[in-house]
């Protein structure tokens, strides 16, 4: 190819790049959805993009932030740490957000936020319960969630009180959010006066723990504790069962999808046991014009799917009242404001904090439903 | 330490170790005939898995209500669709390499892996699937304490009946019959039994059908038994059989069933007497003890120079 031909087609394809780019930037606000939207843990991608997305129709509908629409861009990590990275550094670099929700995996938040924090770009996570993920000083993240010491804590609380166990197994799936989740439960147990029997991890895939249930039988745990995801708590508590220990199984929010009874090979298998999670969203007054249009649509409002649509209202309120999109100046803002939300009034403190959590305890019963515990 | 909680672990591990065991024949055996590593294999295990949810919802609304007959109809359309997939990898992702370097099928067979994932994954969704338990209750030696009982399942015992009559048919035919004999003047020298009227090409196709046909019976029981299943089941079961199969000696096929009981048993007991942290850790070492003393594996036998 001749040189000059080489020339204007470069200068032609370049003017034509920055024209495009120009344009979106200066009328839409974009804002990135980063989770797992594939993968073995899709169905907590799909309650973030469908909150997500309800919000931003809302917003948009409602003239937008600072009178400019809000466009959605996609990241799927599929909670895999390098996935993530290679996605925030896309929704940074090439896509050009202006703030990201997300992403929900502990052991993806934790690398992804530091690429977001580097280039000043607000974060916040609607799922992430790993304490690291605000402990390490970042100054643009945020979470919309609890924390997985407060969830240890009333984890061993109930199991120590309300089941009255004496001899607690803990187990976790080696990720940085179950190991995390069973050490904060571990942790209190002892300041309870009371040391698990048991302390190990399983392998994430695998189907088959029948030889951590013999050792959990071989034990007498008379309450066992899971930190870890739906797919691997459900073939665990069916061996469980199948093994003839029929003690509580008590975990963390990774198990709140109707997957985990999918997972347990159906409903009676997940009777005795517990989960903590925040209030339901789905309760509050708030909300409640909202999960009836989920379900006019044909779609349970589950799990963090509102978590997910008061992410993107905080983002906006911050946008819209402060007039920046710095993510400094927008985190700043957030710290120091309340919000509106979903899911009722939420603000934050110095770390990214909620300043209020709402851990409660709940219940799976045989017909593969949750209900909080009385 | 009870002796029951030993008796639990070692049906833990045998029930393990066969389905290790049935998925490594198909490793071992394609090994045997070629030379190569077909890492597609765990993936054909997976489809299984899907094919056994599906003949089981079919067979449901046809108003089929006898288990044994559901397991057998769920065994033959299994091993029919598996076996044609197995054929078909073969045909699209092997034969045209045939003759280039040992690299490429290896690398193919890697991106078959992928492909058949991620088809998977974007033609059933990427959540957890799940089958009704077919059998309920088990057989249990109660010792003088009730509480004290080494427990096998009806389902485990299937496992394990099903993966012996598996191999026995397996083994037969290719030890007993006139293909057999094909398949193995095949491993021993290719080019000789092409010479001598074996269509070679016809042959491979035929082990990556028996071996898919392996996976397939193994996908049902595992379905059946854990009741739940994803697009990324073959992943980590793939690696464990290839190991199996590594172990045992690949391109032996007692090697294979050795390999995966001794992979299922090391695991159940490291996981139920020491921790199961560390249990692929403790597997995987005595896999790399046994290439350093004896590098051909438990069962293999040394390359021998064709002269």
């Amino acid at each position: 190819m001749k040189a000059w031909l080489k020339g204007t087609m470069a200068a032609a394809v370049g003017v034509w790049g920055l024209a495009a780019v120009a344009v979106q930037a200066e009328e839409m606000v974009r804002i990135g959805v980063a989770g797992p939207f594939s993968g073995a843990y899709a169905a907590f991608g799909e309650q973030q993009w469908r909150g997500a997305e309800a919000a931003i129709v809302d917003i948009n509908r409602g003239g937008g932030i600072l009178g400019k629409q809000i466009l959605l861009i996609k990241g799927d990590d599929a909670c895999e740490p390098k996935q993530a990275m290679a996605v925030a550094n896309r929704l940074v670099d090439n896509d050009e957000v202006q703030a990201v929700v997300g992403h929900f995996c502990s052991s993806t938040t934790m690398p992804a936020s530091e690429v977001y924090d580097e280039a000043g770009i607000l974060v916040m996570t609607h799922g992430s319960t790993n304490p690291m993920v605000t402990e390490r000083g970042l100054k643009t993240v945020l979470r919309m969630c609890g924390r997985d010491d407060q969830q240890g804590t009333v984890g061993a609380e109930f199991v120590v009180k309300r089941l009255g166990a004496k001899r607690v197994a803990v187990l976790h799936d080696k990720d940085t959010y179950g190991q995390g989740l069973a050490d904060a439960m571990k942790a209190h147990l002892h300041t309870l006066g009371l040391t698990e029997v048991m302390y190990e991890g399983l392998t994430r895939g695998e189907k088959d723990f029948n030889a951590l249930v013999t050792k959990i039988k071989a034990a007498k745990a008379d309450a066992v504790y899971f930190g870890g995801l739906h797919s691997e708590a459900g073939p665990l508590v069916r061996q469980m069962r199948e093994q003839g220990v029929d003690v509580p199984l008590v975990s963390g929010d990774g198990i709140v999808s109707e997957e985990f009874v999918t997972a347990a090979g159906g409903g009676r298998f997940v009777k005795n046991v517990y989960m903590t999670f925040g209030a339901d969203p789905r309760k509050s007054p708030e909300g409640k014009a909202l999960v009836a249009r989920f379900r006019e649509a044909g779609y349970e409002p589950e799990g963090y799917t509102l978590y997910a649509y008061a992410v993107v209202q905080s983002i906006a309120a911050a946008m819209q009242e402060s007039g920046s999109y710095n993510g400094v100046e927008l985190a700043n803002w957030l710290k120091r404001h309340s919000v509106e939300t979903v899911m009722g009034p939420k603000s934050w403190d110095a770390k990214g904090d909620l300043k209020v959590s709402d851990y409660v305890m709940y219940q799976w019963d045989e017909n593969g439903k949750y209900a909080e515990v009385e | 330490m009870n002796s029951y909680v030993i008796g639990q672990q070692l049906v833990n591990g045998v029930v393990l170790g066969s389905i290790y065991g049935l998925i490594a024949v198909g490793y071992t055996m394609v090994y045997g005939i070629i030379g190569m590593i077909n890492f597609a294999h765990g993936e054909i295990y997976m489809i299984s898995a899907y094919l056994t949810a599906i003949t089981l919802a079919v067979l449901t609304t046809w108003g089929v209500d006898s288990v044994f007959l559901a397991l057998i109809l769920t065994l033959i359309s299994s091993i029919a669709f598996t076996a044609l997939y197995g054929w078909t990898v073969e045909r699209i992702a092997y034969r045209p390499l045939r003759r280039s370097t040992r690299l490429a099928p290896l690398i193919s067979a890697i991106g078959m892996s992928l492909v058949l994932q991620n088809y998977v994954r974007l033609a059933q969704g990427s959540r957890n699937q799940g089958v009704p338990s077919l059998m309920e209750g088990n057989l249990r030696l109660v010792g003088e304490n009730p509480e004290q009982f080494v427990q096998v399942t009806y389902v485990q015992l299937v496992i394990v009946l099903t993966a012996l009559i598996s191999m026995g048919i397996l083994s037969w035919t290719i030890q007993k019959t006139a293909l057999g004999r094909a398949c193995r003047a095949t491993q021993q020298d290719r080019v000789m039994a092409e010479l001598l009227g074996v269509n070679t090409d016809r042959i491979i196709s035929v082990v990556f059908v028996l071996g898919a046909s392996m996976a397939a019976v193994a996908g049902v029981l595992v379905t059946v038994n854990y009741g739940s299943f994803d697009f990324h089941v073959g992943f980590v079961t793939g690696i464990k059989a290839f190991t199996a199969a590594v172990l045992g000696g690949i391109g032996s096929l007692p090697g294979a069933m050795l390999g995966g009981l001794i992979l299922g048993l090391s695991e159940s007991f490291f996981a139920g007497f020491v921790n199961s942290d560390y249990k692929d850790v403790f597997a995987f070492s005595i896999l790399v003890l046994v290439l350093i003393f004896k590098p051909s594996g438990l069962l293999g036998r040394p390359a021998v120079e064709k002269v």
